[in-house]
């Protein structure tokens, strides 16, 4: 992780200064400010979804500095410094990616509200092991729920996702 | 589910680490994975009014081998141990124990020396450690102890940590050959915490007979426990059936669980202990005998 921001801004706040999709953001907040919350109202990017806010379901996994994290359960200011990836940098010059074009064709989504995490959390999974099994695909994904579709579209997406990137 | 106010400072050294503690006393908690402490603060269950995250101290996430020993920097990640190679070649067991630990995003972020630190009884380091007879290395401002394991795992969420101090190290010694361990783990659903768990490592000599015998229990007791009765009925012994299943019998005396109502009764709880220290065993002896 790179140096935090020690400077201390106004009573009780911390500037936090770190970039997501390539982009910088910098705000003075307070240290209890969740993570997923600077994502939503400080960078305004609403894609990384908050589902149980206990740290079960996996709708706000994002990557930090290369890793899935649940970003429900990190204070911003300890990601000062770093680099997010998160739904919205996935897609390139208006072209889906792989992934996400995966789900589009297989239905690895019907109401979509645990579909940024499960992105997310796939793109880590096929960056460490690209020719997973299905049972590793299952495996990979048990920090995220899915209310709908019952996973079996799900793992089709990714196995399917994970062919069209090797 | 926002946390009460607090202060957060992220030292870049142990000594202003424990410095910090010092100052802060019982008000200071440090944060390292987060995965309990964070999830504690949110509910409100715990509220620190100062925060040492120690996650900017360089040189405490690593896994070397230091004389006969492996050891292992407090803040390694349990993916990391997962998916060592130093550790599936030497020491299996604790690579098996890091891939039942929640799912991946918490073994991403969560820490052994977290894990243990943390102390609580469902957790599923603090039995795998009791198994491999591993000890811990801890820092306070002005000196550094070294401890067993069974002497740092006091009691429920209490481990033998000073508020001033900070666990800095995870140190196992490297089995002999024809040594096998096993993680055998029941839970309701894949990720959840421990209906009931066991650790198990053995180690063989050239006639087969038990020369080594470590069982550690999850959350079968108000902490970890050893289960010392299990072990005795294998040490010495050639490990038959026969043996075996004394084991798993004296392992369901050892367990002390208390009921719980989302994971089962004392009763389940025990005879569990028992399904699962047999299985266990019968792993490890089958690891030990390949290998070399
Ligand atoms: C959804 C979910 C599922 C989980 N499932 C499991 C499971 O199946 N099995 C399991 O064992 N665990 C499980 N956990 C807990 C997880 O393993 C945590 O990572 C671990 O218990 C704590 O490690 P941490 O690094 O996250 O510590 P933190 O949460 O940062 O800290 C925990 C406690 O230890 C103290 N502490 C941390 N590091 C140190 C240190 N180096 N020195 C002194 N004190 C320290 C903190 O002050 C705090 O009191 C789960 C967690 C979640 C969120
Ligand atoms: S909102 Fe973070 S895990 Fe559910
Ligand atoms: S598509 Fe509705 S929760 Fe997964």
């Amino acid at each position: 992780m790179a140096k935090a921001s020690k400077q201390t801004v106004s009573e009780g706040l911390q500037r936090v200064t770190l970039t997501i999709n390539g982009k910088s953001y910098s705000r003075d907040v307070e240290p209890r400010l969740l993570l997923v919350h600077f994502i939503r109202d400080v960078a305004e990017l609403t894609g990384t979804h908050v589902g149980c806010e206990t740290s079960n379901c996996g709708a706000c996994t994002i990557i930090l500095n290369g890793k899935s994290v649940k970003s429900c359960t990190m204070f911003a200011v300890q990601a000062a410094g770093a680099k997010i990836e998160t739904i919205e940098g996935l897609a390139k010059d208006g072209e889906l990616h792989p992934i996400q074009n995966a789900f589009w064709e297989n239905h690895g989504l019907q109401c979509g509200f645990c579909t940024p995490g499960m992105i997310m959390q796939a793109y880590w999974l096929l960056k460490e092991n690209p020719n997973p099994t299905d049972d590793e695909i299952r495996m990979g994904l048990t920090g995220n729920l899915c209310r709908c579709t019952g996973y079996q579209n799900i793992v089709k997406s990714v196995r399917a996702a994970a062919k069209e990137m090797r | 589910m926002v946390p009460r106010k607090f202060e957060y400072f992220a030292p870049t050294s142990l000594k202003d680490a424990t410095s910090l503690l010092k100052k802060h006393g019982s008000d200071a908690k440090v944060l390292a994975g987060g995965m309990s402490l964070i999830p504690v603060m949110k509910l409100r269950l715990g509220s620190p009014a100062y925060i040492v995250d120690i996650n900017r101290i360089p040189g405490l996430d690593y896994i070397k081998v230091a004389g006969k020993s492996v050891s292992i920097g407090a803040l390694t990640r349990h993916h990391t141990i997962e998916t060592s190679k130093l550790v599936r070649d030497k020491l299996g067991i604790l690579a098996e124990t890091a891939g039942w630990i929640g799912d991946p995003q918490v073994r991403n972020m969560g820490t052994i020396g977290g894990s243990l630190s943390h102390c609580d009884p469902s957790g599923d380091w603090g039995a795998a450690i009791l198994a491999v007879r591993g000890s811990v290395r801890v820092k306070g401002p002005s000196k550094e102890r070294v401890l067993e394991i069974d002497d740092f795992l006091v009691d429920t969420f209490t481990s033998a940590l000073k508020d001033d101090e900070i666990l800095t190290e995870v140190s196992v010694p490297l089995p002999p050959p024809r040594s096998g361990g096993a993680y055998v783990k029941l839970e309701r659903r894949s990720g959840d915490f421990a209906t009931a768990a066991v650790a198990v490592q053995v180690s063989l000599d050239a006639k087969g007979v038990c020369s080594y015998a470590g069982i550690g229990l999850t959350a079968l007791g108000s902490k970890n426990l050893r289960a010392s009765k299990a072990e005795a009925a294998l040490l010495g012994n050639p490990l038959t059936a026969k043996a075996i299943e004394e084991a798993a019998e004296a392992a369901a005396e050892d367990a002390q669980p208390t009921p719980d109502p989302l994971r089962g009764s004392a009763e389940y709880k025990t005879e569990m202990a028992r399904v699962y220290t047999k299985r266990g065993i019968e792993l490890a002896v089958q690891r030990a005998k390949k290998v070399k």
